[in-house]
């Protein structure tokens, strides 16, 4: 863009002037933290729980609260603990005071775009260094029945997110004419990765099969055991610039992409199955990180599979699995910790939902497999890795792309 | 895509409802989509030639979650479209796409943001903002709060309720022009303060009204700007910060976030012009005492030229309406240079500033981009 005819660059709110010829400063993370996930945390208020996800990852990044200059913050909506805006109240807590404070609310994608928001203000040299979080403490309040509010002359949600999906579940099911027990895979596999996870939620140490098969049914093709926990957890990044990642004493992770799309919740027309705003997003992140067989090229995903049926759904909406093999592609093996493409190795929101932060744990996980600090869930080798997330009626989605490497542009 | 530079990005487009004590007949979407429709109109773009869109509101107003999702409708996000959303007042939605204009990645954006304050009883659901183990539990409403933070600026001397009833009077007063206002015209401050207090020190006219509204604003980056609109409106500097939450742990009578954001979005540069206006999103009188003082205006410039929240307070779009009534004014060449104002939480506990500004006569694009009066100034008559 030619200066000849903007105003003249005086311009404010950034860090650092903006050149004009120089492109978007690379962004890295070097901090994750994550609260030890549980069904209640009984011992900590919200402030506390998202003091101990903020803490662990500054700590990861050897900073200090004073090395941050912006906090961006998202959670998924404020009746699930029955707080307005609780941002405000947290300020304290997230040593925000002085600083700007940013929420963001996007459903369930919420903690993908949020990480999003906070890139952006490394990207566009806002700001240097800014901490980003998601939590949701779901056992201040009910998620599901704050979800179910009745509202005058609109279709109720029911009970629920389940009674939502089951039927987009059903739906591809009879598209794609897959066997039944291919959910109950993916949940025997999820809760197992779990495991090696000692973050995670669910630790079902006498998980097999048999059980996720035989547990009753909750929305009718989903069981209770295909279905996520509701938890009360926090989960933090701290991203920097360029000249951060070089000071970090631990290997950063690169962005090399990062999209949102969305779609309206219902309309004519609309593929619940497999929503245009899903595949347009992973389309739009791969282009930024220069993925042309997502399958070949990417070494692990991270995807947000809130009911097993998602996975092979989600497999073919974002161009791993052509369309109607998402399931064949589970049912090989592929999207195990040990396959070629290991899908959800932190066990996955199956494992793990605190629901605002669920969306940033992916996010997290993708960065941690591309740093080596996976510990026991790490997949061998990961070079690049996506995280997933998505929200409302499969009509928000957010993604990102994070390497080993930093970006070549 | 290259990064635009920080001052580069206008405001090349504002619209607004006429904002109202109740809109019972309409939901949400109803009340947004003649603004949606009026901003996009005029810029001559469609929903679907926007880069970014980002809204602002909050479920507790409309007491269900996920409200924002059928506010999308009224975009028609079909095909996709790259959106977020921020759980505040819209001037953050507003501060969001101005980050994603910098990073590059999109030459324009559509804002917005509405709220139906008539849906509840406003101030017992803004006492669900507060702290909830310690504050919120006593149900303090944002009226006492306001009291408290009024009564702390009184007994330090910095005004005196004759100046907070002049405050009111001036502003609904400068509301008479204003279409969308819904308190327009009044009595004098003398007549004023033979009312009865609401909370003391409190009395009627130095509250908000209840207001139901909504407000788009459309951006757009460096000479797509131009190519939009005859006269945009640049943002020359703007930034956020927040306090820490508890009033009581607060000087009420001070605003050093507004301060520290002012000076971060450069409007205390030295050798800027001097500052036409100011919207100021001041809800209670006391607090545009307490922000002048933060932004140090003068007798030059115009406080709440539109009537400012005294006069219609959507919440959720007031601040919004803010920075879109303060570039409306440049764009209509009635001020060189305005300072736009926003706040969130109890007693001003966060604020945002942005610093507008026309091209300056040394900079005035060719003749050929029309007269002022046909640029982006005329909101929309909405709901």
């Amino acid at each position: 863009m030619s200066n000849s005819t903007v105003p003249s660059g005086r311009g404010h709110g950034t860090e650092a002037a903006v050149g004009g010829g120089r492109g978007k400063e690379p962004v890295a993370v070097v901090g994750v933290g994550q609260t030890k996930h549980v069904s209640a945390r009984r011992d900590v208020s919200i402030a506390g729980l998202v003091r101990e996800a903020a803490r662990r990852a500054l700590e990861d990044a050897e900073l200090a609260w004073g090395d941050v200059d912006a906090v961006v913050i998202g959670k998924a909506p404020d009746f699930f603990e029955g707080v307005m805006m609780p941002e405000l109240y947290l300020a304290d807590a997230l040593g925000a005071v002085g600083k700007p404070m940013l929420r963001v609310h996007t459903a369930g994608s919420v903690g993908g775009s949020t990480a999003l928001v906070a890139a952006n203000l490394v990207a566009a040299r806002v700001h240097r260094t800014v901490l980003t979080l998601a939590f949701e403490k779901q056992s201040e309040s009910n998620a599901m029945w704050g979800l179910s509010l009745p509202v005058p002359f609109q279709q109720p949600l029911l009970a629920g997110a389940g009674g939502f999906f089951a039927p987009h579940v059903r739906a591809y099911m009879h598209r794609t004419s897959a066997p039944d027990h291919i959910g109950a895979m993916v949940a025997y596999k999820d809760r197992r990765n779990a495991l090696k996870n000692p973050y995670a939620h669910l630790h079902e140490e006498d998980i097999t099969l048999e059980k996720v098969r035989s547990s009753p049914m909750l929305w009718d093709p989903i069981r209770y055991s295909e279905t996520c926990p509701s938890s009360d957890g926090a989960c933090a990044m701290v991203l920097t610039d360029r000249a951060g990642a070089a000071r970090t004493p631990r290997p950063p992770a690169w962005m090399h992409g990062g999209a949102m799309r969305s779609e309206p919740t219902l309309f004519a027309g609309k593929d619940a199955v497999s929503p245009r705003a899903g595949s347009d997003c992973a389309a739009d992140v791969y282009r930024q990180a220069g993925i042309t067989e997502p399958r070949r090229q990417i070494d692990a995903v991270e995807m947000y599979v809130p009911f097993s049926w998602y996975e092979p759904m989600w497999l073919e909406n974002l161009g791993f699995a052509k369309e109607g093999q998402g399931w064949t592609m589970t049912e090989s093996g592929a999207t195990e910790l040990d396959g070629d493409l290991p899908v959800n190795p932190s066990g996955g929101v199956l494992s793990t939902n605190p629901i605002g932060a669920s969306g940033m744990l992916r996010f997290a996980e993708a960065a941690l497999q591309v740093r080596g600090l996976a510990g026991a869930h790490q997949v061998e080798g990961a070079r690049r890795a996506l995280g997933h997330a998505y929200g409302g009626g499969a009509q928000f989605f957010s993604m990102w792309l994070v390497a080993a490497d930093p970006p070549t542009t | 895509m290259t990064p635009t530079e920080a001052g580069q990005v206008a405001v090349v487009a504002f619209a607004q409802s006429r904002h109202e004590r109740a809109t019972d007949g309409l939901s949400e979407v109803e009340m947004l989509l003649p603004v949606l429709r009026d901003v996009l109109d005029e810029t001559g773009l469609s929903a679907g030639q926007i880069d970014f869109t980002c809204s602002g509101s909050s479920d507790y107003l409309a007491g269900r979650p996920f409200s924002f999702t059928m506010a999308l409708d009224g975009v028609g996000a079909w095909p996709p479209i790259a959106e977020s959303h921020v759980e505040t007042d819209g001037a953050w939605a507003l501060y969001e796409a101005w980050v994603k204009i910098l990073t590059g990645e999109a030459e324009t954006a559509l804002v917005y943001s509405y709220g139906k304050s008539s849906a509840g009883d406003l101030p017992e659901v803004l006492t669900r903002q507060l702290d909830p183990y310690y504050l919120a539990p006593l149900w303090p409403d944002s009226v006492s709060l306001a009291a408290l933070q009024t009564r702390a600026l009184l007994d330090s001397g910095a005004t005196s309720e004759r100046e907070l009833a002049c405050i009111a009077a001036r502003s609904r007063a400068a509301a008479a022009d204003n279409p969308h206002a819904q308190l327009r015209g009044g009595p004098d401050a003398g007549a004023l303060l033979e009312d009865a207090y609401v909370a003391q020190p409190l009395r009627t006219h130095d509250l908000p009204p209840v207001s139901d509204g909504a407000a788009a604003v459309v951006l757009a980056a460096g000479h797509t700007a131009r190519r939009l609109a005859s006269q945009p409106v640049w943002i020359r500097g703007m930034d956020h910060r927040i306090e820490a939450h508890s009033p009581g742990v607060r000087d009420l009578t001070r605003s050093p976030s507004t301060r520290l954001a002012a000076e971060r979005a450069g409007l205390f540069e030295p050798g800027a012009p001097p500052v036409d206006i100011a919207e100021l999103h001041a809800p209670f009188t006391a607090q545009e005492v307490v922000l002048r003082k933060a932004l140090r205006l003068g007798e030059e410039t115009a406080v709440n030229p539109s009537g400012g929240p005294l006069a219609a307070n959507p919440v959720m779009a007031a601040g919004l309406v803010r920075i879109g009534e303060a570039a409306a004014r440049i764009a209509r060449g009635e001020a060189r240079r305005a300072v736009a104002h926003a706040t969130s939480g109890p007693c001003l506990q966060q604020n945002l500033v942005a610093v507008l500004e026309s091209d300056g006569p040394a900079e005035d694009g060719p003749a050929e981009v029309g007269p002022a009066e046909d640029g982006p100034a005329e909101g929309g008559e909405g709901a």
